[in-house]
């Protein structure tokens, strides 16, 4: 038995107990844990599709934060979140690009250009952020005819608002792209080996720009996820660290789509877990660790995971035509 | 060597005098930046003018004025020179802000629990506690850089967080001041409280000997070079002797203990308490002031009174023209993105100043 398979029937027997112990708790912390997954995971793609292409984004935080923010005054303004996601997605392609520009024409220290991603997103939200506006809804949770009447997986995965259908079709469609498609095969050639794939007639440049775009607008998807499904609201700092929750969930599931998705429902349901904990008195920890728990989490998911998982070897660095 | 690395990035020197290029950048990107946000304030309705005049009349206008910038900048004097020394190394400390809250803290239990010592003995002794605990947090990402090839990039932030939950945990229950709704520590003892010379803060002058010493220590001495040498390439460092991951974790531990003797100083000096609201964002300002100053640390003390007057005169400005005070937030994120892309920097001069940091790898 392999380890991987280790973990699943670990979670799975667990699971099982706590099932036969309370039912309705269990499907509905399960699916708690799902929705506080979702964000994670597609923040964790938007990692992965600059990763396996070269280009380090830690801007993944301040993509989101500023979707998230657009997303939500956008709507707010017009009534109309429609409206407002597609301004987000928008935003965040935006971001993508400047990424892009700056990590790909300018070459620039793509940790640095990261930052200034993140530092620009906060400032900017943090001066046009407005108190006390709200929005006409959030995007209401649809259940799935017929699956959603299965017991425990019903309530867990068929029960979601629209978003999060939607990130769950992009999560699978990303781990085929990458593994079964010709664009999947070339952007892992131009993030291994870029002048191999430059000799081979892929255009490197064009790749890295394509990949960091549409990555910004999965990040704005992660956004407007927790502004307009998950949360309703918007306020300072309200991404609070997610989307480097997210580059430890990708380094941890390898730079696979799948294995990130894997490293987000774990830490969402250990999250939605420890919430349940406080709720039922079970344990009487201080609110600020439960807080602290996922930060903790990351670090030490990073330590046991070092040194046994390998990047994509042409990380971080500019491409330049000519050089080895 | 199983993988193939590919070469080392471009290897640029610092600059070792203030040529005129270098000086003009960072000032050229400062006017573009206020000039860019002047058109978003008038866009909100507001005066640019009114506000900016208001802006700087309160930072610069007065003796009291130029006291109370003096007094904002030495925490960001200190932040900005935390991330200086990792940038030295190749580390990007993003983890100032929470080092500089440990160091807040311990300083503020240091100054309200120790009795009865003169205040010759007492300041030095809780900026010391500080700085201790900056480093320690510090530390524990250099460590995990060093032995576990953990991204400090990542470990800072998540150590940030971290530390701000612990530390506001400390303040509502162990340390919280007897008797108290609000959530803080006691105020520090009266031979605690740093004083301050005709407006002019003792804890500035210390910040700014302190760049001094690490200006004179990175390029004059033998761990200096050690740094530069690890900064630079540290497959060559390695080649040459030099212990890395020694000098990994002695830069973060430097880095560390910078950060929290700036906001030890911040308590022993400005706030004379600890409080979970107070000391946000001084340690993100660091990152903004060292790139501002070209990773120099000397050149960081021009950068860190600049923004430290904006501080001090945000909230009159808001008073003045209705602009809100995180308009400094947002200029100093354009000031970092005017900065560090090459955009003037290519215009003045041919090639540029960059920082260097480390990929996930290694």
């Amino acid at each position: 038995m392999t380890k991987r398979n280790g973990y699943f029937l670990f979670v799975a027997l667990a699971t099982a107990y706590f099932y036969s112990k309370d039912g309705d708790v269990t499907s509905s912390v399960y699916a708690t844990g799902a929705a506080f997954a979702l964000p994670l995971a597609l923040a964790a793609m938007v990692g992965i599709m600059c990763e396996r292409t070269g280009i380090v984004n830690i801007g993944i935080e301040g993509t989101m934060l500023l979707s998230a923010f657009v997303a939500f005054f956008v709507s707010s303004l017009t009534k109309n979140i429609m409206i407002g996601l597609i301004c987000a997605i928008f935003t965040g392609a935006m971001m993508g690009l400047i990424l892009a520009v700056m990590a790909v024409a300018w070459r620039m220290d793509q940790i640095i250009a990261g930052t200034i991603i993140n530092i620009l997103a906060t400032g900017l939200t943090s001066f046009l952020y407005v108190q006390g506006r709200t929005i006409p809804s959030v995007f209401q949770a649809i259940e799935v005819p017929v699956l959603s009447k299965i017991p425990f997986f019903g309530p867990v995965l068929f029960i979601h608002g629209p978003l999060t259908f939607f990130g769950i079709f992009i999560i699978l469609a990303l781990y085929v792209a990458i593994y079964h498609t010709s664009w999947g095969l070339r952007s892992r050639a131009v993030g291994e080996h870029p002048s191999s794939a430059d000799t081979a007639g892929v255009s490197v440049v064009r790749l890295r720009y394509i990949n960091v775009t549409i990555a910004g607008a999965i990040g704005a998807l992660a956004g407007s996820y927790l502004s307009l499904e998950l949360v309703g609201s918007f306020e300072r700092g309200f991404t609070a660290g997610k989307g480097f929750t997210a580059l430890a969930l990708m380094i941890f599931g390898r730079w696979n789509p799948l294995g990130a998705l894997g490293a987000a429902l774990f830490f969402g349901l250990a999250q939605a877990y420890s919430n349940q904990l406080m709720i039922d008195q079970v344990v009487n920890i201080p609110t600020q660790f439960t807080a602290i728990l996922p930060y903790v989490m990351t670090i030490v998911v990073l330590t046991i995971s070092a040194g046994k998982v390998r990047p994509p070897a042409a990380e971080g660095q500019p491409y330049e035509k000519g050089q080895a | 060597m199983s993988q193939i690395k590919a070469a080392p990035k471009e290897i640029s020197r610092p600059p070792k005098s203030f040529d005129v290029g270098s000086w003009l950048v960072p000032i050229i990107a400062v006017l573009v930046a206020m000039t860019l946000a002047a058109i978003l304030i008038k866009l909100q309705g507001s005066n640019p003018i009114t506000a900016y005049k208001s802006l700087f009349k309160t930072a610069f206008g007065s003796a009291a004025g130029i006291g109370a910038t003096l007094g904002k900048s030495t925490p960001l004097v200190l932040s900005g020179l935390a991330v200086a020394v990792g940038l030295r190394a190749g580390l990007f400390n993003i983890g100032a802000q929470g080092q500089l809250l440990s160091g807040a803290l311990a300083a503020a239990w240091a100054g309200v629990s120790f009795h009865g010592l003169p205040g010759f003995i007492h300041i030095p002794i809780a900026l010391i506690i500080g700085a201790f605990f900056g480093s320690i947090v510090a530390g524990i990402s250099g460590y995990l850089k060093a032995y576990r090839g953990v991204h400090e990039v990542i470990t800072t932030i998540m150590l940030n967080s971290i530390v701000m939950g612990v530390a506001d945990y400390l303040a509502s229950h162990p340390l919280r001041e007897p008797d108290q709704f609000l959530t803080r520590t006691s105020e520090i003892q009266p031979s605690a409280k740093m004083p301050v010379y005709a407006h002019l803060p003792l804890g500035f002058f210390i910040a700014v000997a302190l760049a001094a010493v690490i200006w004179w220590i990175l390029g004059r001495t033998t761990s200096g070079f050690r740094i530069e040498t690890v900064g630079r390439n540290r497959h060559a460092a390695w080649y040459a002797g030099i212990s890395v991951k020694r000098t990994v974790i002695s830069a973060m531990l430097a880095s560390g203990a910078i950060a929290g003797l700036g906001g030890a100083v911040e308590t022993l000096g400005i706030t004379y308490r600890y409080a979970p609201a107070f000391n946000l964002g001084l340690g993100f300002d660091g990152i903004t002031i060292a790139l501002l100053g070209r990773v120099h640390p000397l050149g960081i003390i021009p950068g860190a009174i600049l923004i430290g007057g904006m501080r001090a005169g945000a909230a009159n400005m808001q008073f003045d023209s209705g602009v809100a005070p995180e308009l400094v937030d947002l200029l100093m994120a354009l000031i970092l993105l005017l900065v560090t892309a090459p955009l003037i920097t290519r215009f003045f001069k041919g090639n540029s100043n960059k920082a260097m940091t480390s990929g996930w790898g290694n």
